[in-house]
């Protein structure tokens, strides 16, 4: 690459985009690139977007396939638009073009637009022939046939041959950003070890595309700077992967086994598999019936000693809000990790959205508060997991956990902790032949004692029933139901003494305070940085823990001229916050589109925010 | 991460029904079938043996459900429908635990339909003691899923116009491995079913026939009432004939495909053209046929109509994590968040 030099640039950061057929496998050389990416240390944010169906029509606009990275020194979201874009066939590009930067990159396989795809896409004409593409740097890459003539003495079938395209394109990636293909032509060595015909002939075409972008003049190399991650150990996590370790860890802290009810249902499934996994680990999973024997086996299992979980998202949670009352009332932990997605009702299956905040924090008969924490990123999701299980196990008391599918999807670079450096996490259990009541409190805290089945002395019973304060006998007396309300909220309440203070990214004081919850973090952040580098008095309050919020968050509040709470529904921490803090005049900023912030809206809705000052 | 008991410990000393009486107020209404069945369970508890603080009783929502305050174990009082949610994850977070879930008809098999059969699917081992009343009694006399067809009450004035659910012929359909039947008036009975069910590895599915006498007294007159009960009974003993009647002069033999009750000595029959009970064949074709026995035609099969062995999920759950933990390379947290593809940056 030597003679190349000149054409040689230098970028803070860059996102990809791949696209294709749904069979084409385009997560698969998505994922293949991040590692090799992060391996050569650059920091690194993904997001696959796949359609809904497993394999709609080839060819067909609702089939496409895609995945997005984004890489360079620091990265806090999977990107905006793309500054290169792989169409793999006419309706991949019809569907991807518009997350494409003007001027970026385009590579296609210039034999998948024949004039039936093309025409199945909904081009009036070849898009790649017609001059429509003029604003765009467009890489035409034959890629069946190089694929067919490469690996003609191998005697594979046509769908095979057609199979290996995608390391066709990948190739070409490897070239265009100065990667080694070391790691993947390792991975291709183990995944086909049992088929080493297949394994050549993907080899032979990661070289082939490789060779050909090596070839054609049109190429301008670009080379992205290292990162400067921090020193240590690292790997490549999705958010779902990371709650359900999170979950592990919290476990395996305790010293309390895992049980997982459960119902799969996107976007949380990730996490039931990867749970289901670990029989290593000692973990139980049962894969329910339905949502509410995935929550009410939990609360079995947490009645009966267990850190009990359920995951769901949106819909399963409407199921699950009931049990959920049972949690409550009989003040046993129990986590409950709710991936949201779009809605009402099945709405957006594959598409994010942060619009079930409501939901956790009142979808319940009666007054029942629940922890309500939020993870801010796909690696926040291990720790949010964790703290989540730590704060109910510790505090016998049910708690949501809210990611969504944006970063239950999403991956990012995780410093891998030590479990030594997590902190203790103690259930209050009741001692064997004690002087155990069920609903005796902690005067500090007023939790409870968690009383297991099969110890000694003492039987006991709970229920959906209210019960008298300390003995907890049946009783309907008026009295002691208030005092019981009021003790099952002031418990929740009062866990805001153990929460770090809310932090402020920024200046405590300023023009404006930008609020977001939630999968949100990374584009609130990356825009607040950019116009504080432009000198703007804007400064960022990001919320992890909801219920309850932090001590000082009020103090956060105060102190600007104006507040907006950005969020991906119509606003609903900001009805929260206007109901606990009615003081503060809060602007909104609202989408609800199943679609992350991009930076540039952000940004701009900002500047006018000041411009009106 | 280890279980959190193994097997189920047994009392090292002989307890009594004392051992189980709880202090609270029994609250269901006087003459109620629920209290015989709440004697036959201090009973039998003692007499199966484990220690008392192994025992756990679930329920859902209904009369019957109030039950778990009632006996001194421990106990939860879940929410309509889910006591066999609850009950499973309460058995495979301890299997170590004898777990006894209360439910009724209304609560078992409408509301918690779906969770019935699965339960039952699993074969988790857990024993359900369902009673059976034929209405519900808690919200004061709608009709439920074992209403005889045509029956009026409040929520059916001209008579109801479903087909109701037999309790045994739905066990069986979901692959149930246990299924006995009781009468709340036949307290020996009962315990001698209720200690079968415990003895059963697997979901033990007990329907016992208790009579309402508020809302749908005398129900089961026909299988209660002393003078002519045992011309309408039929009990069955493994390994036993199948005989019947006040003078033990009737039977019940395969007729082709079909079951028929028959006269002994009437035609030449005799004690060997009878069917003998064997509740722990595997092929529930028999039992279901016995399940499904009802007045007029047939006498009603009481006592234990299937018992057969297959294999828990909870063992199959043990089993596997053992094995599983014996072949991993991964031991603890550690050893996964360090697994796969990791590097480090210096």
């Amino acid at each position: 690459m030597t003679d190349k030099k000149a054409n040689i640039k230098e970028l803070e950061q860059v996102v990809i985009r791949l696209s294709g057929d749904s069979g084409d496998g385009m997560q698969l050389i998505g994922m293949l690139f991040s590692d090799t990416v992060a391996f050569s240390g650059n920091d690194l944010a993904t997001f696959p977007d796949f359609p809904a169906e497993i394999r709609a029509p080839q060819n067909t606009v609702a089939g496409v396939s895609g995945y997005q990275l984004h890489f360079g020194k620091k990265v806090y979201t999977s990107g905006d638009l793309s500054d290169v874009l792989v169409a793999m066939n006419p309706a991949s590009l019809k569907t991807n073009l518009k997350w494409a930067k003007k001027g970026a990159t385009i590579i296609a396989d210039e034999d998948s637009f024949t004039d039936k795809t093309v025409e199945k896409a909904g081009y009036p004409g070849n898009p790649l022939t017609d001059g429509s593409l003029s604003d765009y740097v467009l890489i035409k890459a034959p890629m069946q046939k190089i694929a067919q003539e490469t690996l003609r003495d191998l005697k594979l079938d046509q769908k095979s041959v057609n199979r290996t395209k995608n390391m066709f394109a990948l190739g070409i990636l490897y070239y265009l950003f100065d990667k080694s293909r070391a790691f993947t032509l390792k991975f291709l060595d183990k995944k086909f070890a049992k088929n080493p015909v297949v394994a050549e002939a993907n080899k032979l075409i990661l070289n082939a595309g490789f060779n050909f972008a090596d070839t054609i003049e049109a190429i301008p190399s670009k080379i992205v700077s290292k990162s400067k991650l921090p020193k240590g150990h690292y790997r490549n996590i999705t958010g779902n992967i990371a709650t359900a370790w999170g979950l592990i860890a919290a476990s395996e802290k305790s010293g309390r086994p895992l049980f997982l009810g459960s119902y799969p249902i996107t976007p949380a499934t990730e996490i039931l598999m990867e749970l289901s996994k670990h029989r290593n680990l000692g973990v139980k999973t049962f894969q329910a019936e339905d949502e509410i024997a995935g929550v009410s086996s939990s609360i079995g299992a947490s009645f009966a000693g267990a850190m009990a979980c359920t995951t769901t998202s949106g819909p399963g949670l409407s199921l699950k809000l009931e049990a959920l009352g049972l949690a409550v009332i009989t003040e046993l932990p129990l986590v409950v990790v709710n991936v949201q997605r779009g809605g009402p009702s099945t709405g957006l299956p594959t598409k994010s959205e942060q619009a079930d905040l409501l939901q956790a924090l009142f979808g319940r008969n009666g007054e029942a508060p629940m922890i309500v924490i939020a993870a801010s990123s796909p690696v926040d999701c291990f720790y949010a997991a964790f703290e989540t299980a730590k704060y109910s196990l510790e505090h016998m008391t049910p708690a949501i956990l809210l990611t969504d599918g944006y970063i239950g999807f999403g991956s990012e670079l995780f410093l891998i902790p030590k479990m030594s450096d997590l902190p203790e996490i103690n259930p209050p259990l009741a001692k064997a032949n004690s002087a155990f009541k069920p609903y005796a409190r902690d005067p500090e805290t007023l939790v409870r004692q968690w009383a297991i089945p099969g110890t000694e002395g003492l039987r006991h019973r709970i229920g959906g029933l209210e019960k008298s304060d300390i003995e907890g006998q049946v009783s309907t007396d008026p009295l002691n139901h208030e005092k019981m309300v009021k003790y099952r909220a002031e418990k929740v309440q009062r866990i805001d003494r153990r929460l770090p203070p809310q932090e402020v990214f920024g200046d405590d004081e300023g023009d404006l305070l930008v609020v977001s919850w939630g999968g949100t973090k990374g584009a609130l952040y990356s825009a607040v940085e950019v116009m504080r580098n432009e000198g703007k008095k804007v400064s960022h309050a990001h919320f992890r823990y909801i219920n309850p919020l932090p001590s000082n968050t009020k103090e956060v509040l105060t102190g600007f001229k104006k507040v907006v709470v950005c969020e991906l529904n119509s606003g609903q921490f900001v009805q929260y916050l206007r109901m606990n803090f009615p003081e503060i005049p809060y602007l909104q900023y609202n989408k609800v589109q199943g679609l992350p912030f991009t930076n540039a809206e952000l940004i701009n809705n900002f500047n006018n925010i000041l411009e009106e000052m | 991460m280890e279980p959190i008991i193994n097997t189920i410990e047994r009392s090292p000393i002989q307890l009594n029904v004392d051992d189980f009486k709880s202090d609270q107020m029994v609250k269901w209404c006087p003459g109620c079938g629920d209290h015989a069945i709440l004697r036959a369970v201090e009973k039998v508890l003692p007499e199966i043996g484990y220690k008392k603080e192994n025992f756990a009783f679930i329920s859902g929502i209904g009369c019957s459900s109030r039950f778990p305050y009632y006996v001194q174990t421990y106990g939860f009082h879940g929410i309509h429908g889910r006591a066999t949610a609850i009950a499973s994850g309460v058995k495979i977070a301890s299997p170590g635990l004898s777990v006894w879930i209360i439910t009724g008809d209304g609560d078992a098999m409408a509301i918690g339909g779906n969770h019935f059969i699965h339960l039952i699917r699993r074969n988790i081992d857990v024993n359900l003691l369902l009673f059976n009343n034929q209405i519900y009694g808690l919200t004061k006399g709608q009709y439920s899923p074992t209403s005889p067809l045509g029956s009026r009450t409040k929520t059916s004035p001209y008579g109801t116009i479903e087909h109701p659910f037999n309790p045994g012929e739905l066990v069986l359909g979901a692959q149930g491995t246990f299924f006995a039947r009781a009468v709340d008036v036949n307290p020996k009975l009962m315990t001698e079913i209720m200690f079968e069910a415990a003895k059963h590895d697997g979901t033990s599915v007990v329907e016992v026939l208790q009579n309402c006498v508020i809302f749908n007294d005398g129900a089961y007159n026909v299988l209660t009432d002393k003078e002519n009960r045992d011309e309408h009974l039929l009990i069955l003993r493994n390994g036993e004939p199948m005989i019947f009647g006040k003078n033990r002069d009737k039977g019940i033999r395969l007729n082709g495909t079909r079951l028929e009750v028959v006269v002994l000595g009437q035609n030449g029959i005799t004690e060997k053209d009878l069917l003998v009970h064997d509740q722990y064949s595997e092929d529930p074709g028999i039992h279901l046929m016995l399940a499904k026995m009802s007045f007029p035609e047939f006498p009603v099969a009481l006592g234990v109509i299937r018992s057969a062995k297959f294999a828990t999920y909870d063992d199959l759950m043990e089993d596997q994590i053992v094995r599983i933990k014996a072949q991993s390379k991964i031991k603890c947290m550690d050893d996964l968040l360090n697994s796969g593809e990791t590097w480090y940056v210096e």
